[in-house]
């Protein structure tokens, strides 16, 4: 039998407002736990010798030094790629050589950042959330609980300060890598290395470099927190832990977009 | 256990509790005595393991107190439920080691958190209880190079760190073979004796059951509350409920007799 249509228009309703507050409740969930997170940042970092300094070095490298390779080779590929594409519109009006300002200042300011940050959060902020899930649901954190120990203190924290000090660093290999994409593009145009060279310090100095590399800082705070909060609430079943690193990426990802938003923003007003 | 330890050391009061708005535990009161093995026992979903986590504060139920070695542990401030954890090791029914860590890190991590003892002491510490449990040559295996029995025992030697007077273990003989059984049965019984430590363990394990209970309360899911208490022989032999006697002599229900 054909259900009535106030059933029909109701059962969306309903659906619309479950949706609504799951999100609402989501975010209510990942403000109070960056606020619980910054807090306890703070206070480890104060006291040095509680933070789990040996897993720090760990995690470092396994989001750091792991990660060169990958983040070098996007960044070559996507200054090579960046760079023959604007050539070929730049070659309508005789303004090849500019194409070395365009790839300086977008890697510095935008694409080196955020191309690193996805990576990060594609690579690490999975991982955590895969790695701290099958912990919640092998009961480990249960026992972290029990032996007094608290879970964001033990495992989030030394995640938090591996992400905040490889995001920077690899992004500079990531810009690196995309500068040189963008030299052999300008080498094959006939553009000797010097040309490239004096353009690329005409068109950007220290302060583009900073400007993007400060935001890297941000990116891994939020890249190893909301990985390391999905992992915290895992829920329970076989699926449990892939939905989290799922979730992980996704909720990382739009949280990349907004906070280089907000970053573009406050730059426009410092006129930086 | 003797009339000298029947000092109660854990107190289960007037205990209801259960998920969102499902009750799964109602009115639970019971004692239990110092050193004698305790068991939580019941069939699929009854609520054992769910008491078992009231009863060490990882989650609150809705009303009810359970005081352990005199603490309240329930409402009590973070500082008091630290100075409580002191005094049990909880063993999870799949070991919970931190995989990251070999067996001796495991313990000491434990170690580290409550004390000031130089590393050597630890690691001295942590191989003598990987000794009590029969682990002396695994110190420094990963748990993913463990079977699962020896991962339960690796567990007990985690919890026996800070030398605790009560020892909370999930479903320890779970998957576990008869052999692999009876051998965690048997260092139960032994640090009962050797160490005087209180067991509270959840189980529905029959044959462990009758080898090392002092004392049991048996749920029911059905009434989400305690159906019989007392030792599982005399209940087994005197009690007149029927879902004991089904439970105790194996007898399907009559919902299962009509599949």
């Amino acid at each position: 039998m054909r259900p009535p249509r106030e059933t029909s228009f109701r059962r969306v309703a309903e659906d619309i407002g479950q949706a609504g507050y799951s999100i609402f409740k989501d975010i209510k969930i990942q403000i109070s736990f960056l606020g619980e997170l910054g807090y306890k940042l703070v206070s480890s970092l104060l006291r040095p010798q509680r933070i789990c300094w040996k897993d720090f070095y760990l995690l470092a490298e396994k989001a750091g030094a792991d990660a060169i390779s990958i983040t070098a080779l996007l960044g070559f590929l996507i200054g090579l790629i960046l760079a023959f594409q604007s050539a070929v519109g730049m070659a309508r009006f005789g303004a090849e050589v500019y194409v070395a300002d365009m790839i300086v200042l977008s890697m510095f300011k935008e694409m080196g950042p955020l191309i690193t940050a996805f990576v990060l959060a594609s690579r690490s902020g999975s991982a955590y959330a895969a790695e701290i899930g099958t912990m919640k649901v092998n009961e480990e954190l249960d026992a972290l609980h029990t032996f007094g120990m608290d879970p964001v203190r033990f495992l989030v924290v030394p995640r938090v300060l591996a992400l905040v000090t490889a995001l920077p660093l690899l992004t500079l290999f990531n810009i690196l890598f995309a500068l040189l994409g963008a030299l052999v593009v300008m080498t094959l145009l006939g553009f000797p290395f010097i040309v490239f060279w004096d353009r690329c310090r005409e068109a950007a100095d220290l302060v583009d470099l900073f400007s993007g590399l400060v935001k890297t800082f941000v990116f891994g705070y939020f890249i190893a927190a909301i990985g390391c909060l999905r992992g915290l609430y895992t829920g329970k079943g076989a699926s449990a832990v892939g939905d989290s690193a799922t979730r992980a990426v996704v909720t990382c990802i739009v949280m990349i977009v907004i906070v280089d938003g907000l970053f573009a923003v406050m730059y426009y007003y410092l006129g930086i | 256990m003797t009339v000298a330890e029947n000092e109660v050391i854990i107190q289960v009061q007037d205990l209801t509790g259960g998920y969102g708005d499902t009750v799964i535990l109602k009115d639970i009161t019971f004692d239990v005595h110092r050193g004698e093995v305790f068991i939580i026992l019941g069939g699929s979903g009854c609520g054992k393991s769910t008491l078992m986590k009231y009863m060490i504060g990882l989650e609150k139920p809705f009303r009810g107190q359970v005081y352990v070695d005199g603490i309240e542990i329930i409402h009590t401030s973070e500082v008091d439920y630290k100075k409580a954890i002191r005094s049990f090791g909880v063993m999870y029914q799949h070991g919970a080691l931190f995989g990251s860590m070999n067996l001796m890190e495991n313990i000491c991590l434990v170690l580290e958190e409550f004390t000031d003892l130089p590393r050597e002491a630890m690691m001295s510490i942590a191989q003598m209880r990987l000794n009590q449990v029969g682990l002396g040559d695994a110190a420094y295996k990963m748990p993913s190079d463990l079977s699962g029995g020896m991962r339960k025992r690796a567990a007990i030697a985690r919890a026996m760190a800070l030398d605790p007077k009560i020892l909370f273990l999930d479903e320890p003989s779970a998957g576990l073979d008869p052999i692999t059984s009876a051998q965690m049965d048997e260092l139960i019984l032994r640090l009962s004796k050797t160490l005087n430590i209180t067991f509270v363990i959840v189980t529905h394990e029959l044959t462990s059951i009758f080898a090392v209970a002092d004392r049991c309360i048996m749920l029911d899911g059905d009434a989400r509350t305690i159906v019989a208490a007392g030792n599982p022989h005399e209940l087994r032999e005197n009690s007149d409920n029927r879902w004991v006697q089904q439970f105790f002599h194996r007898q399907a229900s009559d919902g299962a007799n009509q599949l």
